[in-house]
């Protein structure tokens, strides 16, 4: 046996495994169609009715898609990290892919930490596709405040992931996990103002729109500019964004089970 | 120095006695088999060979190495098919195998792996579209791509038709004839009498017993049996009075004789002698399954 070559560093194990995954990801046609175009296609679609593209005295003067713009990305991003993850995870436990991997040098870590990198990165993908294309093909502006706007992208796509490998941990097998993460995600859509807009949700529906992820309360206002009665200032709601991404991780983390 | 040697293995789940007190070890170059029932113990054994599993006492050593402390070279050294491990669903054959090679410092040409294992037709379909045999040679793939010096197999047969059983047999030997010292974990006795070297046949955590194929039939039951259709006037006891003949009975035509030693040649003598047309003469010898039922109690595949 040919010792003298060497090991290949734990970086180049990750960048391999994840760009299997992504090439795995590439085959999911759900995940690829709900997760990714669907977000840029229904909003585009309604776009396509012109009474949605009139400004609305209900919509705060903002046409009906401006509002929700930010909406439609929840609902991509949600499909991604709270359904996709943590079946997918549930599934590679489920199927022994976890174990398989741990008998090899490179720790199944570095496969979880490869889903994740590739599901953000298909929720940046999906994010980008939307803001891009409603701007050119609706007149959508571009996010208002874009530095955060991109922040609280990024701080609510970190919590549902976090929440997405939570489930993932505590569910005890795919079928589980596949339950969980749909009542999850239906519940994060309601709070989120997907089915209603948050102007006309309930007053307390609204508010916790503030505080639980992805922050659809905070999207919308660095992207439209409109508050939606917001009463928690914008850095607050980050802040606490950023807080349940980091205690679902930790407890995820402690939770989290390879076989 | 053995490749493997394991002192008082003993593993518990809880309050289950999974592993409780085993001992042996693996020669360089051969086949070892662990043979035993359900819930025996074998898989524990063999995950904790291979350090997935810390064993609650007595010691595990790899090429001179623990597997839990130096896991890293053990790792590099020994490869493991696991019993009821899947890939995903939509990973193609070539893919897996080439990631899988990425892990390790030297690995094998993942063409030539497929090639000899009879599946580079299938380099780009995906896992869910392989029969089981085809999975299962992937398995065998996976385990091989590091070149190790070791290759555990757990239940590498279960499940598959008998042509695909026999076809991964030849694959085994093949494995064997190229320097990689085997342990193979399995519930059929065909399978361990046609493989292995040694067998430990484990029952209840525990080795009932360590032999050859050949010495574990030899050691539980060295009695054999000839059958044969004789005309109604031959007296079977004048067979009784060879001293290789234990006892000679007869049903109608069938007359069945046991003994040890040369029977079938003592029989043929005295039926010679005495001008008998015998039909239909069998010898039936003892096999691994006698020797499995009067080891451990139970019937091996049940
Ligand atoms: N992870 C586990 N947790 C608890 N008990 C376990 C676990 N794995 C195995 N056992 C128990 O330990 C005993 C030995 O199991 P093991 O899997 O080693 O048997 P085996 O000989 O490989 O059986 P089989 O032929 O069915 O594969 C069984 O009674 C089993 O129920
Ligand atoms: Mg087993």
């Amino acid at each position: 046996m040919n010792t003298d070559t060497e090991r290949r560093s734990p970086v180049s194990a990750l960048l391999r495994t994840a760009a299997t995954e992504a090439r795995l990801l590439t085959r999911e046609p759900v995940a690829i169609c709900v997760g990714i175009l669907l977000p840029t296609v229904l909003l585009l679609g309604l776009g396509a009715l012109p009474v949605l593209r009139e400004p609305a005295p209900e919509f705060g003067g903002l046409r009906f898609v401006d509002t929700w713009a930010p909406m439609a990305l929840i609902l991509g991003t949600g499909i991604l990290c709270v359904q996709h993850l943590p079946s997918t995870l549930a599934s590679y436990r489920e199927k022994g892919v976890l174990r398989r991997m741990s008998t090899t040098p490179v720790h199944p870590g570095v496969l979880l930490t490869a889903q994740i990198g590739v599901v953000s990165a298909a929720a940046t993908l999906s994010a980008l596709l939307l803001v891009l294309s409603s701007w050119l093909v609706l007149d959508v502006e571009p996010p208002s405040r874009p530095l955060l706007f991109t922040a609280a992208f990024a701080v609510g796509t970190a919590s549902l992931i976090a929440l997405g490998v939570l489930v993932a941990a505590v569910a005890p097998g795919a079928t589980a996990a596949s339950g969980l993460s749909t009542a999850l995600y239906m519940l994060l859509l309601l709070v989120g103002g997907v089915f209603l807009p948050q102007n006309v949700l309930p007053g307390f529906l609204a508010r916790l729109g503030e505080v639980t992820p992805p922050g659809a309360q905070l999207l919308l206002a660095s992207w439209s500019g409109d508050s939606g009665g917001a009463v928690l200032p914008p850095l607050v709601q980050l802040a606490i964004m950023a807080g349940v991404a980091l205690a679902a991780a930790a407890l995820a983390a402690r939770l989290f089970r390879w076989e | 120095m053995p490749i493997i040697d394991v002192r008082n293995l003993h593993k518990r789940y809880g309050e289950k006695t999974a592993v409780d007190d085993v001992s042996f070890s693996v020669e360089e170059g051969e086949i070892f088999g662990i043979l035993g029932p359900n819930g025996a113990g074998k898989t524990t054994t063999v995950e904790c060979v291979a350090g997935m599993r810390p064993a609650d006492a007595g010691s595990v050593s790899v090429l001179g190495r623990d597997p839990r402390r130096d896991r890293d070279e053990v790792r590099e050294l020994l490869g493991v098919q696991l019993q009821e491990a899947r890939l995903p669903d939509r990973l193609r054959t070539g893919e897996a195998l080439d990631l899988y090679a990425s892990f390790y410092r030297s690995p094998a040409d993942t063409g030539r792996l497929l090639e000899s294992l009879g599946i580079a037709d299938k380099r780009d379909t995906q896992y869910r579209r392989l029969s089981g045999g085809q999975k299962q040679r992937l398995s065998i793939a996976l385990a091989l791509v590091e070149n190790p010096r070791v290759a555990v197999f757990d239940e590498l047969t279960t499940g598959l038709n008998p042509q695909a059983r026999r076809d991964t047999w030849d694959l085994v030997e093949n494995v064997r004839d190229s320097g990689v010292t085997v342990v193979l974990v399995t519930h059929f006795m065909d399978e361990a009498e046609r493989l292995c070297d040694r067998i430990a046949v484990v029952d209840s955590g525990r080795i009932a017993a360590l032999d050859t194929p050949a010495g574990l039939v030899a050691r539980t039951d060295p009695e054999q049996r000839v059958t044969f259709r004789a005309p109604r006037d031959f007296d079977e006891q004048v067979l009784a009075a060879r001293p290789e003949v234990a006892s000679a009975h007869r049903s109608g035509h069938q007359v069945r004789v046991t003994g040890r030693g040369n029977l079938l040649h003592a029989v043929t003598s005295v039926l010679a002698r005495e001008h008998v047309v015998a039909e239909d003469l069998r010898v039936e010898r003892s096999n691994l399954d006698d020797a499995f039922v009067a080891l451990t109690g139970r019937s091996p595949e049940a």
